[in-house]
């Protein structure tokens, strides 16, 4: 079983969906939970049976689906993928746990357990195609909660959310099959296996245009500036479910995606767009934390501030040295966990008074003190206090950009801190002084369902920020024999100097063959 | 005084005649059984074509198990070809055939179908496109298409709606134009090479080092017309959107699938040696074609109101997608784009037949024609089953993996990325962006809108029969299985193509 834990683990969701037409409506969603905790605990036993001291693929399966054309069903995880896989799983789990009365709730977990195919999917591909399967794939039951259970411009930011990513997914694709024909060119034969693809040494000009086909489609879902329009939309008008999934898992794909495809296959080019991809990121950072200051509403403060943090983690992947890139792979789980947890926490309020005004809030914290803790928490992980979650994240990503450039780490520390006041303020406009509303004078306080929703999340963003050593490490591990592969593979001087040369011989993977 | 020819009917190699000669037969046989036994059921008809065209199917396994061993095979004065080509389209022509005709079995009695003459016509046009496939000679090519097309033309005045006659007639006169200029073509071929027949003409230009070209440039205006027409290629596309609303809707299907193989078979036994020859302004003029006809197409698409009619323009698309095949002109692309279009069969005739199976007689309050969009709003909640199954025909259709169309596109993209076509890759892989929106548009009015005008539930699975649903059940699972039937594609139909020598 061992051997196939992680088809068991990407389609057994889908089964379960497929089963969970003939579930009568009103056990949907205790169905669902039962699904997804098994589905969960299958993704526990994954991290349990995971050696940490392997840095390469693990539980590696392969069948031949096109062999003429070099496509393989081909799934490994190692330690960048183990950890936002888990978290997939269990933002499924307390998803669909903490769903309130919803419409079509029958609907809704189908669509949930299918996104969940498709979002493991995508983190354990290590083929192309397989890989763009799911990627494209898990756009469809995105689109139909956006567009099904959203607000009243549902039908807009759905359509827009799908035609923007799918656009730039194209892009991607002509890349892709740009990257296998270069392959074929090498070596004779076609494959879109990604680890194929790393023995594959590319001149500069190449790796450049390659660089910038892969860029468009990951720049789009991360949502890197200037191409994150669709995500407030998105954000905006999407259940809280959507929201939570979209911003804990889905955007990930697209930051994951830059570790597993544009570093370690196009080093060089990956040096060549450093800084201006530096920049980006540090426009993203301050100009998504001046709109989120900006904003009234909180879901968007919280989906601007959302997009800020991603900017950190764009940061620290184009470090391009260990430290930097194990940040952004931790800084990856921890804004999962943060942001999650932030979108619940508006849902919250949105169950209660169908309002996001923020001017229609204040002084919750004595109405619902429970609440204001976890949102306080929160809140605090977000800004990145140490001792919390993603503090552990953004230091190793500054960090690793500091080897690289003082002054743009200095900017991007300074973003970050600045960036705090807005949530700061937000926190202080909703939940502390009088309660100045009538309204909300007698709002509960959270139930049991939020309660199992949110509690866990709390205790996990304290416990990775006090002590985040065991995911650390095999992130690590993973992380260190990337950067190994891209010294060796580098052809120009400045890569070699830029992508630090690690002692560890024994993670070395020689690349092969190469295009001339 | 003539003098006697000897030929032995051993050299004639009858043989090749027979995948033609089978539908032929059967038309007439359905024919002379009208004379002797009147007013049968349509189905003994349907059964009847049906298993015509099994036969005409088997005859084109024995033929291809033939050409595994012994390659091409000539017949009949050498006017039969019967290559890789010939057979690929012919399973293609004769396979949609098959899937096409049980949609004949509605529940609902509609007026084309209680005509036995209705069946002889469509074998008539059967063996009308295999003739057109299965030669270089161009007479021959001339003779298939106006067969084939003369009955196609009834077929579709047939429905016997206003709107039905408006189609035929324009497609007629349309046809009847494009004919001429077949005709004219091919005249200025002969003129200049002294032979109807590809391969001579091509080896003569050849010879010449294409002396003519003014000429020969002329002729290929004329040809690259005539067969835009016939596979609706941008500037002769404006018949298609017209005559698909016209059509009933399983043979607006039909004719988005069938005669432009047909067609794409003659444009790349034509073109091949052409695109060869380096005469660059042949490959500006086609890479134009597909572009234009690729995108415009889309963005007409874009402000349909009516679902036949976007799918009329989405095949246009589909079709320009296609005939970058021909530009690209390598073995890959060829091969790509048998691929694409047997897997576009099963995708296009299965949301085409979900518009036929909830073909209604009289409009509701409300609904401006008969597959308006605002019919299937909300479309999840009235008919689940049928929304998913349409939904699936849509995500097919944008290339959205891991359905079938996506198979055939990045097949396509990468034959145009191996021949060093980038711009023309990347142009195709946006034209899917811009075509994800209106297909994701039927999406929206399906999964996310609430029903907009009151109409009978029952509508929606009016003509349903046992006959309809499996050959719906048949394409949704042809196209969300594709990826298991996408590897021996490849390897045969490349063999076939490659033994060809395209």
């Amino acid at each position: 079983m061992l051997d196939h834990i992680l088809s068991l683990l990407i389609f057994f969701p889908a089964l379960a969906a497929m089963m969970g037409f003939v579930v009568h409506k009103d056990s949907a969603k205790a169905y669902g939970i039962a699904v997804s905790i098994i589905e969960f605990v299958i993704s526990l036993y994954l991290w349990f049976a995971f050696d940490t001291n392997v840095s390469g693929m693990q539980f590696m399966e392969s069948i031949s689906i096109v062999p003429t054309f070099g496509i393989n069903y081909l799934v490994g995880i190692d330690g960048i993928s183990l950890f936002i896989i888990i978290m997939a799983s269990f933002f499924t789990m307390i998803g669909i746990a903490s769903l309130g009365d919803v419409k079509k709730m029958k609907n809704l977990v189908i669509t949930l357990l299918f996104l969940q195919m498709t979002m493991v999917g995508v983190f354990a591909a290590l083929d192309a195609i397989v890989f763009y399967t799911f990627w494209e794939l898990s756009l469809v039951p995105m689109l139909y909660i956006i567009g099904a259970w959203g607000g009243p411009l549902r039908i807009y930011a759905s359509v827009k959310f799908f035609l923007y990513t799918f656009t730039g997914s194209l892009v991607m694709l002509v890349g892709m099959l740009f990257m296998a024909f270069l392959y074929n060119q090498a070596t004779g034969v076609w494959s879109f296996s990604i680890l194929e693809w790393y023995r594959l040494i590319l001149p500069e000009n190449y790796q450049l245009w390659l660089f910038a086909a892969f860029f468009i489609g990951f720049a789009i879902k991360v949502p890197m500036f200037p191409f994150h329009t669709w995500l407030p939309y998105a954000h905006g008008q999407a259940p809280t479910i959507g929201s939570v999934i979209l911003a804990a898992v889905l955007l990930k794909m697209g930051t994951y995606a830059f570790i597993r495809f544009s570093l370690p296959m196009f080093p060089d080019a990956a040096v060549f767009f450093m800084f201006p991809i530096a920049i980006i990121a540090i426009i993203m950072i301050i100009y998504t934390a001046m709109v989120a200051y900006a904003q009234e509403d909180i879901k968007q403060v919280v989906a601007y501030s959302s997009i800020s943090h991603m900017g950190v983690i764009i940061l620290g992947t184009f470090a391009l040295n260990v430290e930097g890139i194990t940040g952004s792979v931790f800084l990856m789980i921890g804004h999962g966990i943060v942001s999650g947890a932030l979108f619940f926490l508006v849902g919250v309020i949105y169950d209660r008074r169908h309002t996001k005004m923020m001017s229609e809030f204040g002084g919750l914290a004595s109405v619902m003190p429970r609440y204001a803790t976890i949102f306080g928490i929160m809140m605090m992980a977000s800004v990145g206090l140490p001792l919390l979650i993603n503090f552990v994240g953004e230091f190793l990503s500054l960090l690793g950009f500091y080897n690289q450039s003082h002054i743009v780490t200095l900017l991007a520390g300074t973003a970050i801190i600045v960036g705090a006041i807005y949530m700061l303020s937000s926190f202080k406009k909703a939940f502390f002084g009088e309660v100045t509303n009538e309204k909300n004078r007698n709002l509960p306080d959270l139930n049991s369902k939020e309660i199992i929703a949110l509690v866990p999340l709390t205790i996990i963003a304290v416990w990775l920020g006090v002590y985040p050593k065991p995911i650390l490490d095999p992130i690590n591990n993973s992380v260190k024999s990337v950067v190994m592969l891209m010294h060796e593979k580098s052809i120009t001087e400045e890569a070699k100097t830029r992508i630090p040369l690690l002692e560890d011989k024994t993670l070395m993977q020689k690349p092969q063959a190469e295009v001339k | 005084m003539l003098s006697h020819v000897n030929i032995s009917l051993q050299s004639l190699n009858i043989s090749t005649l027979v995948p033609m000669l089978i539908p032929i037969v059967g038309a007439l046989f359905i024919l002379v059984l009208d004379l002797f036994k009147k007013d049968q059921n349509k189905s003994m008809y349907v059964m009847l074509s049906l298993l015509f065209m099994m036969l005409d199917f088997g005859s084109l396994v024995d033929f291809s198990l033939n050409f595994n061993t012994n390659g091409t095979a000539l017949g009949y004065f050498n006017m039969m070809l019967i290559d890789g080509l010939a057979l690929l389209a012919q399973f293609v022509i004769v396979g949609a055939s098959i899937l096409f005709i049980p949609l004949a079995l509605t529940s609902k009695r509609f007026h084309e179908f209680s005509y036995p003459e209705f069946f002889a016509l469509f074998l008539f046009m059967i063996a009308g496109f295999q003739f057109m496939v299965a030669t270089d000679n161009l007479i021959l090519i001339f003779i298939g298409l106006e067969t084939a097309s003369l009955a196609l033309y009834t077929l579709i005045a047939l429905h016997n709606r206003s709107k039905s006659f408006e189609a035929a007639v324009k497609y007629f006169t349309m046809g009847a134009l494009a004919a001429g200029f077949f005709a004219f073509g091919a005249m200025i071929l002969y003129a200049l090479s002294g032979s109807v027949e590809i391969h001579q003409i091509a080896a003569v230009f050849n010879a010449d080092e294409f002396a003519n070209l003014p000429f020969i440039l002329v002729a290929v205006v004329f040809l690259l017309a005539s067969l835009g027409f016939k596979v609706s290629l941008v500037p002769f596309h404006t018949w298609a959107p017209d005559v698909y609303e016209g059509a009933s809707a399983s043979m607006a299907g039909y004719m988005s699938i069938v005669p432009k193989i047909a067609g794409f078979v003659v444009v790349m036994r034509l073109f091949e040696f052409l695109i060869q020859s380096g005469v660059v302004w042949l490959n500006v003029v086609l890479y134009v074609i597909v572009v234009i006809t690729m995108t415009a197409a889309n963005i007409w698409a874009l402000v349909q109101n009516d679902v036949k009619r976007m799918l009329a323009y989405s095949s246009i698309s589909h079709a320009g997608f296609v005939m970058a095949a021909v530009l690209i002109g390598t073995t890959q692309a060829n091969s790509a784009l048998f691929l694409y279009w047997i897997l576009f069969t099963f995708t296009n005739l299965g949301a085409f037949s979900m518009l036929w199976i909830s073909r209604q007689k009289n409009l509701a309050p409300g609904q401006s024609s008969d597959h308006s969009y605002n019919k299937f709003a909300g479309l999840i909640k009235i008919a689940p089953l049928s929304a998913t199954i349409m939904a699936l025909f849509m995500l097919s259709l944008a290339g959205i993996p891991p359905f079938a169309l996506f198979w055939g596109k990045i097949y396509m993209i990468s034959a145009a990325v191996s021949a060093g076509y980038i711009v023309l890759a990347l142009i195709m892989a946006l034209n899917s962006a811009i075509a994800g929106y209106y297909y994701l548009k039927l999406i929206v009015y399906m999964f996310m809108k609430e029903p907009e005008i009151d109409i009978d539930s029952k509508v929606y699975t009016m003509n349903g029969s046992i006959a309809l649903r499996t050959i719906i059940g048949f394409a949704a699972v042809g196209t969300v299985f594709a990826i298991i039937a996408v590897n021996p594609l490849i390897e045969f139909i490349t063999a076939f193509v490659y033994n060809s020598g395209y």
